[in-house]
């Protein structure tokens, strides 16, 4: 089944065309990629999806329902969550409250009930303690939860952006480029985490990568950007093989050439 | 590695720094004002403590910026820090009297000269203050010498007799109703500064004290606190609640106004902390809302206006009711604005109520430049609260319910959707946050605890006048809480106790007294910039093993 479906999504920026007419379909349980050089339009395309940006043209529908011109914290609501290139967490926060605050969709509790403090509201905020620790142990950030967030590694500032998106319960997530500035083993951990979301969770996940080599192995179908354009979709192999998508990465020429060594 | 300049240069440069310190003080007249205030009558005067400190302080940081120095280099280097220092005073002593400065300095007068010549004439007066200068630097150096504890002690004690001293007529006015301790700490003092006597009681006393609690570990209070049973717990409370309830009673009417104002103040900054410390919309119109609240208070009250005559009680759902909906009023503007653009657009609604408030126009229902006499104040039964000892009562009434507020809200839902919006709004609309509501709430919770500051006030004074309402309160107010720490619940009090209390306790400094209170605002913002008692947040996730555990597991 299809989850998400962006159905010719035209983004423009003045006379800048950033996204052009593109079509992409994330099946449900998925690993999907969008792979592209700098620039070719992958993050402004999760912004379209994510309720940042509204698109010129076309539609993004979630399971059917058109999100296109939503508010961001109405796309949350609806299951959408996304993790940022650099890292974006609530710096001054403790990493338990960065993942309380991304269970905020579904909490209830409003002015009064922070004052009152009733059953209802306690009862609440014990729950949500309880998820978020747990959360905070799937992730691996056991023993971190009352650290300050910018006082966290590198890496576990990445793991704690993932666990603060999957606090809202997504039924999509959206990681833009969770590995950059990371080294080849820890690059390797990270994809094998993201597969143990998929496995274990059931999350659907598309994810944004600018090297290639980084989603072949985990992705099930990958789409290729460039300028703004959709140059290619398909498994890894047929990527890899692709002229257009080694002509993007590797400048005009080099596909002929590449295609004549392999011949 | 970064070369250091040797210890004599350091001893050279900060002399110099210490000297020229020592000499603006004389020459903005402190030192002669303050040469008839005793700290130890007929020995020590304010006026000698004045240009002293600064030469003992050069030498005393000279020798704490190179430490593990032998004993003799650092005799050597505190007494040329004080030679230098004293030298530059030594200096003004010898031209002034060859030349005539008063041209242009008005304060180098003969009488100046005199202190600073400890009244010997110009040539051994010179050759004293060298030897004074001497002295402090070898004081420094010998203080360092001994052993931490005494020390301690020591320097407690000599910054306590020079409190008590220069505060004499602070503590006998306010101790003047205390029966016979009155008596007793009269005997303390002359009639300016402390007997010697008085002086050596304080200096045993609080040198004693200090010594004591020097030999024991540090601890911090709150954990001690935290330690007790319940029971001890609860009497500890207990008896804080006492003391603040009987405050107005044991300090007297000129202290109460001082806690009155800094309650007003509290109130005030517990609703702005709301707003830029917890949700970051840096605010500075904030006095508007204090505006709205008196007001509406004066309106729906007075009679003078023949609009409406409520009760105090009566009227003051409306005084929140308008200021929360005001509150609401500007957030909506201004909801797509951050940083400075929402700092200028606040500070405009800041100006437009009180110049509304001032206009003519509106004067047939905002009293224009008369104001609004004749307010109404609370009434419980037939017994009319009117006196700041009274009135403190509702301001600690006010505090209480506002502060339990804040602090419930902190940590909420809503508080960590204002926490969140404040460290990273596009992240925090995009983890569900609706930044309308949210931020709306923010600027409106914000806004009636302003309101309610305003209705105690206009209680107060029983008038309300457009002066009062100008943009300076707006700024004391953020200034509190950047002093007490930003977002930080119990900060705010410490930082209207400092900023408001402050300069009223500072009058014995009299003209000099914003001079002083700048220089303390300055010191203690580059000795402690995240606030006096900075945010502490919440331990949540309550994991046994410290985080050193943690660290090695990995």
């Amino acid at each position: 089944m299809t989850l998400l479906i962006s159905k010719n999504v035209t983004k423009r920026f003045g006379g800048l065309v950033a996204l052009s007419k593109i079509n992409i379909e994330v099946k449900e349980n998925a690993i999907q990629s969008i792979i592209g050089p700098n620039g070719a339009g992958k993050t402004t395309f999760f912004n379209c999806v994510t309720g940042f940006y509204t698109p010129e043209e076309g539609d993004i529908l979630l399971e059917s329902h058109n999100i296109t011109g939503l508010s961001p914290d109405r796309v949350t609501h609806l299951g959408v969550s996304r993790t940022y290139q650099n890292i974006r967490l609530f710096k001054n926060m403790t990493s338990v409250e960065n993942i309380l605050v991304g269970m905020h969709p579904h909490m209830k509790a409003g002015l009064i009930g922070g004052i009152f403090r009733g059953p209802r509201t306690r009862q609440e905020e014990k729950e949500a303690l309880t998820e978020a620790r747990r959360i905070l142990q799937f992730v691996g950030l056991k023993g971190r939860g009352d650290m300050m967030a910018k006082n966290l590694p590198y890496g576990e500032q990445r793991r704690l952006e993932i666990a603060r998106a999957l606090a809202s319960k997504p039924k999509i997530l959206l990681l833009d480029e969770p590995t950059a500035g990371m080294n080849p083993s820890e690059t390797h951990e990270m994809m094998n985490f993201i597969r143990h979301l998929r496995d274990e969770l059931g999350v659907t996940i598309l994810l944004i990568e600018h090297q290639m080599r980084v989603v072949m192995g985990i992705s099930e179908l990958i789409s290729v950007l460039d300028f703004g354009e959709k140059i290619a979709e398909g498994t890894p192999i047929e990527i890899q093989n692709n002229p257009h998508v080694i002509e993007a990465y590797l400048g005009r020429g080099a596909a002929s050439g590449l295609v004549q060594t392999a011949a | 590695m970064e070369t250091k300049p040797s210890i004599w240069v350091q001893a050279v440069k900060l002399g110099l720094l210490g000297g020229v310190v020592a000499l603006f003080l004389s020459l903005v007249g402190m030192v002669a004002a303050f040469s008839g205030r005793y700290i130890i009558t007929g020995v020590f005067t304010m006026g000698q403590v004045l240009f002293m400190a600064p030469l003992l302080v050069a030498a005393h940081i000279t020798l704490q910026r190179n430490p593990g120095q032998p004993r003799s280099t650092m005799f050597l280097a505190g007494m040329l820090s004080g030679l230098t220092a004293s030298a530059v005073l030594a200096a003004l002593l010898l031209i002034g009297n060859n030349v005539n400065l008063r041209a242009m300095l008005i304060n180098a007068s003969p009488e100046l000269y005199g202190i600073l010549s400890f009244g010997r004439g110009v040539g051994l007066g010179v050759v004293s203050m060298l030897g004074v200068g001497l002295l402090l630097g070898a004081i420094a150096a010998g203080i360092l010498l001994i052993p931490e504890r005494i020390r301690g002690a020591l320097t407690r004690a000599v910054i306590w007799v020079l409190m008590v001293g220069l505060l004499r007529d602070l503590i006998v006015t306010v101790s003047f109703r205390w029966g016979p301790l009155a008596s007793l700490i009269r005997q303390l003092f002359a009639v300016s500064g402390l007997t010697v006597v008085g002086a050596v009681l304080v200096f045993l006393l609080v040198g004693g004290i200090s010594y004591w609690r020097l030999g024991r570990p540090k601890q911090d209070a709150e954990k001690v606190f935290r330690q007790q049973k319940p029971a001890v717990r609860s009497l500890i409370l207990l008896a804080i609640g006492v003391v603040v309830l009987l405050l107005p009673l044991i300090l007297g009417v000129f202290f109460s106004e001082i806690l009155d104002n800094v309650s007003m103040y509290i109130l005030m900054g517990l609703g702005l902390n709301i707003v830029v410390g917890f949700a970051g919309l840096l605010d500075l119109g904030y006095v508007a809302f204090f505006a709205i609240g008196a007001y509406t208070m004066g309106i729906l009250t007075s009679p003078e206006l023949g609009i409406a005559t409520l009760t105090w009680w009566q009227a003051l759902p409306f005084a929140l009711l308008a200021s929360f909906l005001a509150g609401f009023v500007l957030g909506l503007p201004v909801l797509k604005m951050r940083g400075d653009y929402l700092a200028i657009v606040t500070l405009g609604f800041g100006e437009i109520v009180r110049l509304l408030v001032l206009s003519d126009w509106l004067r047939p229902w905002l009293g224009g430049t008369q104001g609004i006499q004749r307010i109404a104040q609370p009434r419980i039964g037939d017994f009319v609260l009117n006196t700041q000892q009274e009135l403190y009562y509702l301001f600690l009434l006010g505090l209480v319910i506002v502060a339990f507020i804040a602090w419930r809200l902190k940590d909420s839902r809503l508080g960590r959707a204002w926490m969140a919006l404040r460290e990273d709004e596009d992240v925090a609309m995009a983890m569900g946050i609706n930044h309308v509501a949210t931020k709306l709430l923010a600027f409106a919770t914000g806004a009636i605890f302003s309101g309610l500051a305003g209705a105690i006030f206009a209680a107060k004074l029983t008038s309300v006048y457009p002066h009062s309402m100008n943009f300076l309160v707006s700024i004391n107010v953020l200034s509190l809480i950047i002093i007490g720490g930003m977002g930080s619940i119990p900060g705010v009090f410490v930082g209207a106790l400092v900023l408001i209390a402050a300069p009223d306790l500072l009058r014995e400094f009299a003209e000099f007294r914003y001079l002083v209170y700048g220089a303390l605002l300055v010191t203690m913002m580059l000795t402690k910039p995240e606030g006096l008692l900075p945010e502490k947040r919440r331990q949540l996730e309550l994991h046994e093993e410290p985080p050193a555990a943690a660290v090695a597991a990995d």
